[in-house]
């Protein structure tokens, strides 16, 4: 690999983003909630399940979860499938 | 933000969503879908014979960024059924799978499934899908 490509490919390593990463932020952006996230990098899944999305419409419950991520979603985050469930609150 | 170009485009957007009952915003066209999520909401609606508008976003930036201002939905695909966003893909799955979108579109459960085989006089009724290609 050219030191150019090499560059080009460390730079791609360090946009693209952990599942781990976007586990934390959901669950410390959303109080309660538990997320278990796989992906590529770019494309995720997350499950995520929580007494803050109890009584909200789909898509209100989509939006609690698309805010923690703003401008991301889209271009860093290049997909995020959701699959979200409401909890009882304790 | 009164840019006029903008404005314009934000109206031709209001206007679509609100003289199309059934109206999906997308990436590319129902016949050439450009991404995974906009065809599997494709196929959804085609599966449940529920003509629909669809608007391919990709040709101008501005569609999308528009339509995300005004729907404060920040992906694509998204589907507006009177006039009401109703979510993504992902809701649309859902709604699938438990009958809600059937019952908002109005179309039987199991329309598509067992019912798929039984055709033309269907067919023959129903308005063909209009294609906005472009709003511009």
């Amino acid at each position: 690999m050219s030191i150019a490509s090499a560059r080009v490919a460390a730079t791609l390593e360090s946009m693209s983003v952990s599942p781990d990463e976007l586990k934390v932020r959901i669950e410390s952006a959303i109080p309660g909630t538990r997320a278990a996230v796989s992906g590529d990098g770019h494309h995720f899944e997350a499950i995520v399940e929580g007494p803050a999305f109890a009584g909200l419409s789909r898509i209100d419950q989509h939006k609690l979860v698309y805010d923690v991520f703003g401008a991301e979603l889209g271009d860093r985050i290049h997909a995020l499938s959701l699959k979200i469930t409401a909890t009882e609150d304790r | 933000m009164s840019d006029p170009a903008t404005n314009q485009m934000r109206d031709e957007i209001k206007s679509a969503i609100a003289e199309n009952p059934v109206i999906l915003f997308m990436k590319g066209t129902p016949d050439a879908p450009a991404c995974g999520f906009s065809a599997r909401t494709v196929a959804v609606l085609e599966s449940l014979e529920a003509p629909f508008a669809a608007v391919n976003v990709l040709p101008d930036p501005r569609i999308r960024q528009e339509l995300s201002a005004l729907s404060g939905w920040p992906t694509i695909p998204q589907l507006f059924i009177d006039g009401k966003l109703v979510g993504g893909c992902d809701i649309v799955m859902e709604m699938h799978e438990t009958g809600e979108l059937q019952r908002l579109l109005g179309v039987r459960d199991g329309a598509g499934t067992a019912s798929a085989q039984a055709p033309a006089e269907v067919g023959a009724a129903e308005p063909a899908p209009l294609s906005i290609e472009n709003l511009l």
